[in-house]
């Protein structure tokens, strides 16, 4: 303690900086409130993380290659460093992608992270989707959070469709073609819409230069705030849990930001960063000089967009021949069902499913506490439906692969999508209901007779019967009082405290193997300090939750 | 401890040191003299956090410590080797080590210079977050805290909601109807001329039918991608070649390439050519539009043998007998048949345009 200051001043340097700042923008309570937050530690909770980490690379990266493209569509002889292509014409977008792939240094290697980040961007928000649906933390007070989520997926689309749209290869301006003819099937505005997005008739010379300020300027910013809106209203609203000892509707278990917190989050974007970085340089993606420059008279065969777009690929492919033609020489073209209509019903039902819910239960209550999936299975059973017909339509989107690889008629593999698209997910719905149900009882059995030890015993009468460590007080048939609430009920020996902990080290012990011993007797923990003790036949330790874990919150463990 | 701002709160309370609250009932000295862990909980106890546990990190000096402080510096060690690697890498090349522009033919050090980049970022990156996971699962205390959730408070909303009707009850616009009639009016109408300059977007599709026209024309020799003219005998019979109107840019133009087929002659003699159209091909000839009539994808897979056209889009089956009729997948429209003939120099040329529009269906595509 410093002597010569008045109390509460402080004597080190940094302090008495802080104290400087302090006078002036008064945010020393803020900082300590920030500081204090406690965040409940759960793995699945990182997912979004992953998503706002990937974010911020695509950021960087892609900040990085607008030092080089040049959106551009004139005409260009290629003289670059590629030969193949050199002397070939193209348009100066293919042209500077080829450029800063070749020319620049590290240019290929920042372009690669950006695709991949971007992969990985749009992976984690639809995980992060299915995490939120499956444990119902989209329910009051948070769907708008949810909305904004749903929102945010369908812009991270966009920015995936204009930017690979943009280098202009073959493989791009085929997608291109097929945005084109999906705008003129809109109905009575098409062709309306077409020449507003376009300039006029395709291809024109527009398109790529307006793709390319939507994707570095107008999407990104709506992202950044809706982004900045979906942190507000979390930290705001306060994360959910998962329900636990000690945890309950109103308050949150879990670490405070500063230190643990902020260290596994800081460490989070370091792997995620360091992930992308090591694919964009040992895993290369989209190798445009390989499809060359665009014409609308050239086509690569397996034409396959990224992957977040094979959903509609494959309802295009699915879709029956069906023009209707209406009254007056009109047509709704059978491209706007599968594409338009498909993926605006998808995303609007989805944005609207908190409300649906509401609606269908009737539940108005609010909720902090999150839901097991086995818990609720008909949401669950929805989710696993709507996930079946996701993935059929994704399969079919690479249905010519299929074909190819496994040497299976394509007509046939467009069957099996199309009967594949009705029936599998009522299936789906069946298998998970069940599962559900099983997994309920099974939660409830072991409350009631306790976890199987797979101890056998020979009573004196002659019968055999295996023993269960019942988890909680018995009555007087030896059936468990616990009732189910709606946390992971521990269903092996081990998470009970059946085996004591392995003494650490990797090549040589670094802990005394007695010392472990000794401290596994103060703790009950492990079958041997149980059966020294006299409540053998219950296991438990007189009184207080589980041993071990003195009733203190613990992490959900499966 | 936090009711002095709060209503009922003794009004000759003075406000504290910054902002009243804790700074009365702890003052300077009191603070003074509390230790450093103390203060924490205090200040965490303020913010609604109890700290329920904490499972203490390996006692200092134990073996224990010892062997996490090694791995967290090996980690961290290891990030900072790796972003020295990757910087010789970078800068080194075509410096001290070979250049980095890559050949195509070439498999050595340009082959692996973007790799090693990735490599040693990826590394570099992936060691930091690996130490700071060990550092935080082995070296710091694992603490258990709970936050207090607060529910609204119903004097929260009865005070705002006086303060907001108060505040609209002065302006009177409840009253004072034309005001607020007004107002909305020039509200709509400034939104309306916000989003005009928008209408420069706007452009008429039907203006000299662009949709339903393309390159082609009465006399338009057909060509190949490289410009020659093609005669009738320059095909095999059951080949396909792309063709494209012989005017500048032809080859380019998104909806004129075309494909001139040469039937073979059981295709000729099974060949039903769609209503009206049977004199568009040239004797074993036949010219079909490549725009599928479905996404406008160039259909290019044309297998002879089923004498099937396939778009490799989204699969349309067009069969070049029945006049490029779609026979599986999602196209609705046959390929639209380009009428061909020879010119004098006996060189393949179009008749006319194409009598239907090229290319996907749209809205009133029929009606032009």
């Amino acid at each position: 303690m410093a002597t010569a200051v008045a109390p509460g001043q402080p004597a080190t340097k940094i302090g008495k900086a802080a104290t400087e700042i302090d006078e002036r923008l008064i945010v020393a309570g803020p900082l300590r409130r920030t500081l204090n937050k406690v965040f409940p530690d759960h793995w699945s909770f990182l997912l979004g993380e992953i998503a706002l980490y990937s974010f911020i690379i695509l950021l960087l990266s892609g900040t990085y290659l607008t030092f080089f493209f040049d959106a551009s569509m004139a005409e260009v002889p290629y003289q670059g460093s590629y030969a193949p292509l050199r002397g070939v014409e193209m348009s100066q977008a293919y042209e500077s992608t080829l450029s800063l792939s070749f020319d620049v240094r590290g240019g290929l290697f920042i372009r690669q992270i950006h695709h991949w980040a971007a992969l990985l961007f749009v992976a984690s928000i639809v995980v992060h989707l299915l995490r939120i649906f499956f444990t119902g933390a989209f329910r009051k007070p948070r769907e708008t959070n949810w909305g904004i989520g749903v929102v945010l997926l369908v812009l991270a689309l966009l920015m995936g469709v204009t930017g690979y749209s943009m280098p202009d290869d073959l493989l791009s301006g085929t997608g291109l073609r097929i945005i084109s003819a999906i705008l003129l099937s809109i109905p009575v505005i098409g062709t309306w819409a077409h020449w507003a997005v376009f300039d006029g008739d395709y291809v024109g010379d527009a398109i790529i230069g307006r793709f390319y300020i939507v994707h570095v300027l107008i999407l990104p910013a709506i992202i950044l705030a809706l982004i900045a809106v979906h942190l507000l209203l979390l930290i705001k609203q306060k994360h959910t849990q998962f329900p636990g000892p000690g945890r309950t509707e109103h308050n949150v278990v879990g670490n405070r930001l500063f230190p643990a917190f902020a260290g596994k989050a800081t460490a989070l974007f370091f792997i995620v960063f360091g992930l992308c970085a090591a694919l964009g340089g040992l895993v290369q993606i989209n190798p445009i000089w390989l499809w060359g420059p665009y014409n609308p008279a050239q086509v690569s065969a397996g034409s396959q967009p990224d992957w977040y777009i094979g959903f509609l690929d494959g309802s295009t492919r699915l879709m029956p021949a069906w023009d209707i033609n209406l009254p007056g020489d009109y047509t709704i073209p059978a491209l706007f069902w599968p594409t338009v209509v498909v993926a605006g019903a998808m995303f609007t039902v989805l944005a609207l499913y908190p409300q649906l819910e509401r609606k269908l239960t009737g539940d108005t209550a609010s909720h902090h506490l999150l839901q097991r999936p086995r818990d609720v299975p008909v949401r669950t059973s929805v989710g696993a439906m709507a996930l079946a017909f996701y993935c059929v339509l994704w399969m079919s989107g690479g249905n010519d692969l299929i074909a190819d690889k496994f040497d299976i008629s394509l007509n046939a593999m467009t069957w099996v999508g199309r009967i594949g698209m009705v029936i599998i997910p009522p299936i789906a719905y069946m298998i998970s209901y069940r599962i559900c149900l099983g997994l309920q009882k099974h939660d409830r059995e072991v409350l009631e007779h306790g976890i199987e030890t797979g101890v056998i015993r020979r009573l004196p009468s002659g019968e055999f019967i295996e023993v269960h460590q019942p988890l909680g007080p018995v009555d007087e048939h030896g059936h468990g009082q616990l009732t189910y609430a709606g946390a992971p009920v521990p269903k092996k020996m081990n998470q009970v405290g059946g085996a004591r902990r392995a003494v650490k080290g990797f090549f040589k012990p670094i802990e005394q193997p007695a010392q472990v011993e000794l401290e596994a007797q103060q703790e009950r923990r492990g079958l041997a300090a149980a059966e020294s003790d006299e409540h053998v036949t219950s296991g438990r330790p007189s009184e207080g939750g589980r041993p071990s874990e003195g009733g203190r919150p613990q992490d959900p463990r499966d | 401890m936090s009711t002095h701002d709060r209503p009922g709160s003794d009004p000759s309370d003075e406000p504290g040191m910054q902002y009243g609250g804790p700074d009365d009932d702890f003052s300077p000295e009191r603070l003074a003299g509390m230790q450093r862990e103390d203060l924490n909980r205090l200040g965490a106890r303020y913010d609604g956090v109890e700290v329920l546990h904490v499972d203490p990190p390996p006692p200092p000096g134990s073996g224990l410590e010892k062997q996490a402080e090694r791995q967290v510096a090996m980690a961290f060690g290891l990030a900072g080797l790796f972003a020295l690697a990757f910087a010789v890498v970078y800068f080194g090349s075509n410096w001290f080590l070979p250049d980095w522009q890559w050949a195509s033919e070439d498999n050595g050090w340009s082959a692996l210079y973007t790799p090693l980049l990735g490599l040693t970022m990826g590394g570099a990156l992936i060691f930091i977050g690996v130490g700071l996971v060990l550092f935080v699962k082995k070296l710091l205390p694992h603490e258990t805290a709970v936050q207090d959730k607060h529910d609204g408070s119903q004097f929260d909303r009865a005070t705002t909601a006086a303060t907001l009707m108060g505040g609209l009850d002065k302006t009177g616009f409840p009253r004072r109807k034309m005001i607020g009639r007004s107002l909305g009016f020039a509200g709509g109408a400034l939104g309306l001329m916000l989003i005009a300059p928008l209408g420069g977007l706007i452009k008429n599709p039907n203006k000299g039918n662009p949709l339903g026209t393309t390159e082609w024309a009465e006399g338009v020799r057909l060509v190949r991608d490289d410009g020659t003219p093609i005669r009738p005998g320059d095909q095999e019979p059951g080949s396909l070649e792309t063709v494209f109107p012989a005017v500048e840019g032809g080859n380019r133009a998104a909806d004129a390439a075309t494909m001139l087929i040469r039937l073979r002659p059981e295709q000729m003699a099974a060949l039903e050519p769609r209503e009206g159209q049977a004199d568009f091909g040239y004797g074993d000839y036949v010219a079909y539009s490549k725009i599928c009539t479905h996404a406008g994808c160039p259909v290019s897979l044309y297998e002879q043998e089923t004498s099937r056209i396939l778009c490799p889009c989204h699969q349309s089956q067009f069969d070049v007998i029945q006049g490029a009729k779609p026979v599986f997948g999602p196209a609705t429209r046959s390929l639209p048949e380009l009428p061909i003939t020879l010119d004098d120099e006996g060189y393949f040329v179009a008749r006319s345009d194409y009598i239907e529009a090229v290319g996907p269906t749209y809205w009133n595509r029929e009606r032009i």
